[in-house]
């Protein structure tokens, strides 16, 4: 199990991360780029150091700068896939897994035979003589990771493991590592910018930005009530915070929507982009919550066009309407409309 | 080697590349043109001749082992560890470079002829003198060829990815392990070339040798002393002997280069 | 101290070697100007044995002062050195040679003008550190055990006249080293890594602060005589003709015979 306080602090960036992953747990640090996630990722390895705070793995304390406590990296009991899976050029993909197993002195027979266990696993047997760079993007990921986990790391870091891959090779290659994932039995951190990446492979998101952790909990949760505007994007929802008295959440000046759950205080208010309806006219009748608003961009987004607005006091919005709402519409950037979303396609909750 | 398809060479840079080789060719094509070729094959049998050769190639290939074994970590500790006064370090590795080699040789004979610095203690200890002794050729000839291999071998750490040795410590390998496993293998052209140039350099050596160790033949006297003492006595024995130099080491370079750092 | 001296030494020659390079000697005195001590004028390029530095610069000095508007430039090499230089094309107004035979290869390529002149001899002495620590007081005792030796290489005039004076000696030496030239020899005892060598007696003379002079008879047997001359295509002949005139007279002799230098 892993219970870390990570600060790192450099020039004009602070990183202040508590993280706790039980063994067998897979836990995604999720945030945007600059946010600290492979600051995070480096000093749980022992590549970067601390300013302070601890590391605990197992019981066992690798760093508490406040102790003069440090153990180095290659004395930690972890495995990194490395965003760009760094396997040595000059040795095959057996020798580069058996690598780790020699290094914690193990023969070499004993180190070569674990390697080729391991590739089997991945399904790489066929490629073990192979250089890294006679294998496939897909290929070179499952050594990278048969490399980090043939020496039964306690902690699995993992640094954007699916980035570097074109988009099938992606959905192929994630559902394998969601099950070698799952059958690790030590603790795995997965840091990525992907949120279905997050979503699909781990049991619980940290989400990080500027270095401070700005919402965790499971997939569930995260998707339902985003906490941050990084969030809300990542999840796909408008969010909005605001001041609720009953059913009416004062968000700015000039804005207010209407809700159906009823609270008090400060609270957000979410809605799907597909709960924004588009009128040329005010529109009159049911939706109580319409506001005028100007186009700033419009973009394909599946079947859909997601129409980009921006409402009074600057207040932005996403819509999702059908190409031929669109159509109907004459949607050009800079057109002013009406948008409108029914209170029964708001959620509200505490901020 | 393969030239692009439509790559003319522009005569801006043609022209200063041609008359480049040509300085660097036309000496070459003087001694060649000079040789007394009627007489060459009894001069080339002249016991002197080969054993000057082989001592030059032997501590040629000596000194370049003792540099690789001195300078590599050297390399190393400058292109991967910071510390203080890493920057004079750095320049004082090139020192051998700017130092005439005859300095050299006197500042060799200063720390390690008999009354030198560490000589008198070697010598009184150990009763080890290096001035007029083989080992002395090499450590002279180590002395001025180290910085080019340093140099070379520095270069190529730099440009090489660092994080392979981070990825090697997250696989349990310890600093020596990781450079010895993964940091040489990737240098390792890099090695080769600093190592050819060394050895290149060690097997021109003049001034340091003569000075630290003295000219004795088959002791001492290497080709390029062989070729000086020659020249105040015989220039067509210098000839000959500069020939032999000349082609034994083209020779050998050219097939090391192949060998060891051809273009991947 | 001694490190400095040498070094300086080194400095000095450096210097030389580069001014003599640098040829300053044009076409800018008239050459069918009679030679007459009053009308010479410009430089006059001396091309004299290393033997011959310090004895010769002063006598440059005193030649300079006795004819205002003239300077002498010096290049001190090694004779076989400079007769190459010479018969390879250099403008020198004189030759100063430490020996006849190199002598003998600018005249015999005909760029001598008139017959070279015996102006000093020089003989052998066994330069020894100072205060003789190992007792040496004959060539006999330069073959005893634990002393080491440096000779000149039998190829340069100072190594041709050891060999003779030995083998009239009867005495059967090996030297740790065969030095390119007098001076390297000299700087071995200098610096303590030699216990003997044999150098002309002007060398040790000028090295008189570091080294004693150690007589011994043989060096009857090997005397070694300087000629002079002025060059077939001296740039400067009246200054060329002065300077050995001023060489030959009782002031350039006074100073030749302080340095230890004898007589013809």
């Amino acid at each position: 199990m892993l219970d870390a306080h990570l600060v790192v602090e450099r020039d004009r960036f602070r990183l202040d991360l508590q993280l706790r992953i039980d063994s067998g747990e897979v836990v995604a640090l999720l945030g945007p780029n600059g946010a600290g996630k492979t600051t995070a990722l480096r000093a749980l390895a022992g590549l970067q150091p601390l300013s302070a705070g601890y590391i605990r793995l197992n019981g066992q304390t690798l760093a508490d700068p406040d102790r003069r406590l440090w153990t180095p990296t290659e004395r930690r009991s972890i495995g990194v896939v490395f965003q760009d899976y760094l396997l040595f050029p000059h040795l095959s993909a057996l020798e580069n897994v058996a690598f780790g197993p020699r290094s914690h002195g193990l023969p070499r027979r004993d180190a070569r035979a674990r390697a080729a266990g391991w590739l089997s696993r991945v399904g790489l047997a066929e490629q073990a003589r192979a250089r890294p760079r006679q294998l496939s993007g897909g290929q070179a990921q499952r050594v990278a990771l048969a490399r980090a986990l043939a020496v039964d790391p306690a902690l699995l870091l993992l640094d954007e493991p699916l980035a570097a891959l074109d988009a099938r090779t992606r959905l192929d290659t994630r559902a394998q590592l969601h099950r070698h994932l799952a059958e690790h039995p030590g603790a795995t951190l997965l840091v990525t910018h992907d949120p279905l990446d997050a979503l699909v492979l781990a049991e619980r998101l940290v989400i990080i930005e500027d270095g401070c952790v700005v919402q965790e909990g499971d997939a569930a949760t995260i998707t339902a009530q985003p906490r941050t505007d990084y969030v809300a994007r990542l999840v796909g929802l408008n969010l909005y915070r605001g001041r609720a008295s009953e059913h009416t959440v004062h968000i700015g000046p000039g804005f207010t929507l209407t809700v159906a759950d009823a609270a008090t205080g400060e609270v957000f208010v979410a809605f799907p982009p597909a709960a924004v309806a588009l009128h040329t006219h005010r529109p009159d009748g049911s939706p109580r919550n319409t506001w005028p608003a100007v186009v700033t961009g419009i973009q394909r987004h599946g079947d859909n066009v997601r129409v980009q607005l921006a409402g009074p006091d600057g207040i932005a919005a996403a819509a999702d309407v059908t190409p031929a709402a669109a159509g109907a519409l004459r949607l050009d950037p800079g057109q002013q409309v009406w948008a409108a979303v029914k209170a029964t396609e708001t959620r509200t909750y505490p901020a | 080697m393969r030239r692009p398809a439509s790559g003319r060479a522009p005569a801006a840079l043609l022209l200063p590349a041609t008359l480049g080789l040509a300085f660097l060719v036309l000496p070459l094509l003087g001694l060649v043109v000079r040789a007394p070729w009627a007489t060459l094959p009894r001069r080339l049998v002249e016991p002197g001749v080969l054993t000057a050769l082989r001592l030059s190639l032997q501590t040629a290939s000596l000194a370049t082992l003792l540099c690789l074994a001195l300078g590599v970590p050297l390399a190393w500790l400058l292109a991967r560890v910071q510390f203080p006064g890493r920057r004079l370090v750095r320049a004082l590795v090139t020192v051998p470079l700017v130092l005439p080699p005859v300095v050299g040789g006197v500042a060799l004979l200063l720390v390690f002829g008999r009354r030198g610095l560490l000589g008198a203690w070697l010598s009184n200890t150990f009763g080890v003198t290096l001035p007029f002794t083989t080992p002395g050729v090499v450590v002279a000839e180590a002395f001025v060829a180290m910085p080019f291999l340093v140099i070379a071998v520095e270069g190529a750490l730099r440009g090489a990815d660092a994080r392979y040795e981070e990825a090697a410590a997250t696989l349990g390998a310890g600093r020596w392990t990781s450079f010895r496993r993964v940091t040489l293998p990737l240098v390792a052209p890099g090695v080769a070339a600093g190592a050819v140039l060394c050895w290149a350099r060690a097997l021109g050596e003049f001034g340091a040798t003569i000075t630290f160790a003295g000219n004795f033949p088959g002791r001492t006297q290497t080709m390029p002393l062989a070729v000086y003492l020659a020249l105040e006595q015989d220039l067509d024995a210098a000839i000959v002997l500069s020939l032999v130099l000349l082609a034994v080491s083209v020779t050998i370079l050219a097939s090391l280069r192949d060998k060891w750092i051809a273009a991947p | 101290m001694r490190v400095r001296s040498v070094l300086a030494g080194f400095a000095v020659a450096a210097t030389l070697a580069l001014a003599a390079c640098g040829g300053s000697n044009g076409s800018n005195t008239g050459s069918g100007a009679p030679a007459s001590a009053t009308s010479i004028t410009g430089d006059v390029s001396v091309f004299a044995a290393a033997s011959l530095t310090e004895s010769f610069t002063q006598i440059g000095k005193d030649f300079e002062a006795a004819h205002p508007g003239v300077s002498v430039k010096f290049n001190f090499a090694g004779s076989s050195a400079l007769a190459t230089q010479i018969n390879q094309g250099a403008p020198a107004d004189v030759f100063a040679s430490a020996a006849p035979k190199n002598m003998k290869d600018v005249t015999d390529a005909g760029n001598a003008d008139g017959t070279p002149t015996t102006f000093v001899k020089n003989q052998l002495v066994i330069a020894v550190p100072k205060g003789n620590p190992k007792h040496i007081t004959g060539l006999a005792d330069l073959v005893k055990p634990g002393v080491k030796v440096a000779l000149c290489a039998a190829q340069v005039p100072c190594g041709a006249a050891a060999n003779t004076a030995l083998s009239a000696a009867g005495v059967k030496l090996t030297p740790v080293t065969l030095e390119q030239d007098v001076k390297q020899a000299l700087a071995k005892v200098k610096l303590g890594e030699v216990d003997a060598a044999l150098v002309y007696r002007t060398d040790a003379k000028a090295a008189a602060s570091d080294v004693d002079g150690v007589e011994f008879p043989e060096s009857a047997k090997a005397i070694n005589e300087y000629p002079i001359v002025v060059l077939k295509g001296a740039p400067n002949r009246a200054g060329a003709q002065a300077f050995v005139a001023y060489v030959l007279s009782a002031a350039g002799k006074s100073v030749l015979s302080a340095a230890g230098f004898q007589a013809p």
